[in-house]
């Protein structure tokens, strides 16, 4: 198999005594759609704000195409083609639509207006949004958001994007847009690593799924075998409250 | 009647003077209020620089020390009174320096670092007070911590501390006339002048608080309407003239 995009090994992550992450290793391929799902409290959330720096590791490495990005000093970078898209939305409340897809394009990879927007408006045509580059962050409904953000993060063309539970601040009756265009962004080839309470969607959209519980990853397997054949007891309670709900 | 008929003097004798008068304390109050935003600003953003534990001792200490200076400025200057301060400072250029300072130029300054004390602390609200997801999305997207200050959350932060800008440029136009201590000829220095030629004082400052009310009521008005006019339309222009029916919203029905 080729080199993965995102090699994690050994990862820690500590809060003053208290060991959230314990010892995470597991790749990243180009193309591959990896869940990762797993009780509150667990680290799920943690660790791709280790992935992407917005924590700092305190133990182990993270190696992007076989670099580790500690050492490089390349984080900028780095981070560019990483990509995020939050819970919580965070688009810049200060920029309409259209501006929060440019702004990164223009500032950090450099590009020039006309391509900066032009690729935005690419990305904001794909998810369905492009009528709206003139609103403000504050005048779009929750899942509007949403589908603004991940055109954001996609406007930088990232190799990989990390979703921290997209759709959990969401009225149920927008749910369905944001998995919709998280599934075609699947089928597309993207490389994405998704945490989600979304069971159903879990299993359509992953190649992967990675179970963790208390600050490790417990499974490491493919959705049918997951969900069909859980080898820890953790995982199987796990996924029959999830069922449940 | 004898009150009107003494304002008519004054304003005729001394009505050129008073304009003057005005005119620096406007000038005062302009100056005072840009410099110290500035200050401010720049004291702001120091004082949120993300400095980490890993980062090398040396830079933490010289972060800490310089720190430590912006503290003592800040405390010193809204621990006394301006009065005391443009007393102090103009007596002793002269006193320590012989430094005959212009009495105009002195109050600009006076003026200029008392606010910047006062908006050091207001900016920094500002910026702590912008959501940290903003910080969190322009790091995701590789942004380094100044382009992320500059682009996105300068912009929220200045936005959200105006009315406290303004409220400090209302007092400035209003405490300026502290500095007439040290013979600055603004507004109230003026009209002291001209209440004593004419012996008329009731009069005088009548007309200076009529002057005094006038331009901090409009600009009042004029900060209210900038603001309205910084938080944009509340409807947009929806892009292309066709209805466009795209990926989402058709997905979105064809889903469930
Ligand atoms: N900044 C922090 N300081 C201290 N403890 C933290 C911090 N961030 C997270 N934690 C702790 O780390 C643990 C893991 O948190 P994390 O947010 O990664 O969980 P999660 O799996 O994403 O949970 P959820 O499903 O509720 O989002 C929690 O116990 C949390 O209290
Ligand atoms: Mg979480």
């Amino acid at each position: 198999m080729d080199q993965p995009i995102i090699q994690i090994k050994n990862l820690k992550k500590a809060f003053g005594t208290r060991e959230v992450l314990k010892d995470i290793n597991f790749d990243v391929h180009k193309g591959e759609v990896v869940t990762i799902i797993g009780s509150s409290g667990s680290g799920k959330s943690t660790l791709l704000r280790c992935i992407n720096l917005l924590e700092t590791p305190t133990g182990g490495s993270i190696l992007y195409h076989g670099e580790n990005i500690m050492t490089t000093g390349k984080v900028h970078q780095y981070c560019a083609k990483v990509g995020m898209v939050f819970q919580q939305f965070n688009l810049f409340n200060n920029l309409n639509v259209l501006e929060n897809c440019v702004v990164g394009q223009m500032k950090v990879l450099k590009c020039e207006r006309q391509e900066a927007e032009e690729r935005a408006k690419k990305y904001l045509d794909h998810v369905g949004m492009l009528q709206y580059i003139n609103a403000r962050p504050r005048q779009l409904s929750g899942g509007q958001k949403q589908r603004v953000a991940i055109a954001r993060a996609l406007s930088m063309e990232p190799d990989v994007l990390l979703f921290d539970e997209p759709t959990s601040a969401l009225d149920p009756e927008m749910v369905g847009e944001v998995l919709k265009v998280m599934k075609d962004l699947a089928a597309s080839g993207l490389t994405m690593m998704v945490v989600t309470h979304e069971m159903g969607f879990a299993r359509d959209i992953s190649d992967r799924i990675v179970f963790m519980a208390d600050g490790i990853i417990l499974e490491d397997s493919t959705p049918e075998e997951l969900f069909n054949n859980p080898k820890h007891e953790r995982t199987r309670a796990f996924l029959n409250r999830a069922m449940e709900k | 009647m004898e009150f009107f008929h003494w304002v008519q003097v004054i304003l005729d004798n001394y009505g050129i003077l008073l304009l003057k008068g005005t005119g620096v304390t406007v000038l005062l109050a302009l100056v005072g209020t840009g410099v110290g935003f500035v200050i401010g600003l720049l004291i702001g953003v120091y004082k949120t620089l993300p400095i980490r534990p890993e980062d090398p001792a040396v830079k933490r200490i010289l972060y800490k020390i310089f720190n430590f200076l912006l503290s003592a400025y800040i405390e010193v200057f809204r621990s006394t009174p301006m009065m005391v301060q443009a007393t102090v400072i103009f007596y002793g250029a002269a006193f320590l320096f012989s430094l005959r300072l212009d009495p105009v130029m002195a109050g600009m300054f006076i003026i200029s670092i008392n606010t910047g004390a006062y908006m050091a602390e207001i900016v920094r609200g500002g910026i702590i007070s912008v959501d940290k997801g903003q910080f969190e999305a322009t790091h995701s997207i590789g942004m380094t911590h100044f382009q992320s200050m500059l682009y996105v959350i300068l912009p929220q932060a200045i936005r959200n501390i105006l009315p406290a800008t303004g409220n400090q440029f209302i007092i400035n136009i209003k405490d300026s006339c502290v500095l007439s201590v040290i013979s600055v000829t603004e507004l109230f220095f003026q009209t002291k002048s001209a209440a004593g030629a004419t012996f008329q004082t009731f009069p005088a400052y009548f007309i200076a608080c009529v002057i005094y009310f006038v331009l901090c009521f409009s600009i009042t008005q004029l900060l209210r309407y900038l603001e309205e006019k910084m938080d944009g339309s509340d409807t947009y222009t929806i892009y292309g003239t066709e209805p466009v029916i795209n990926g989402a919203d058709t997905l979105k029905r064809g889903d469930k």
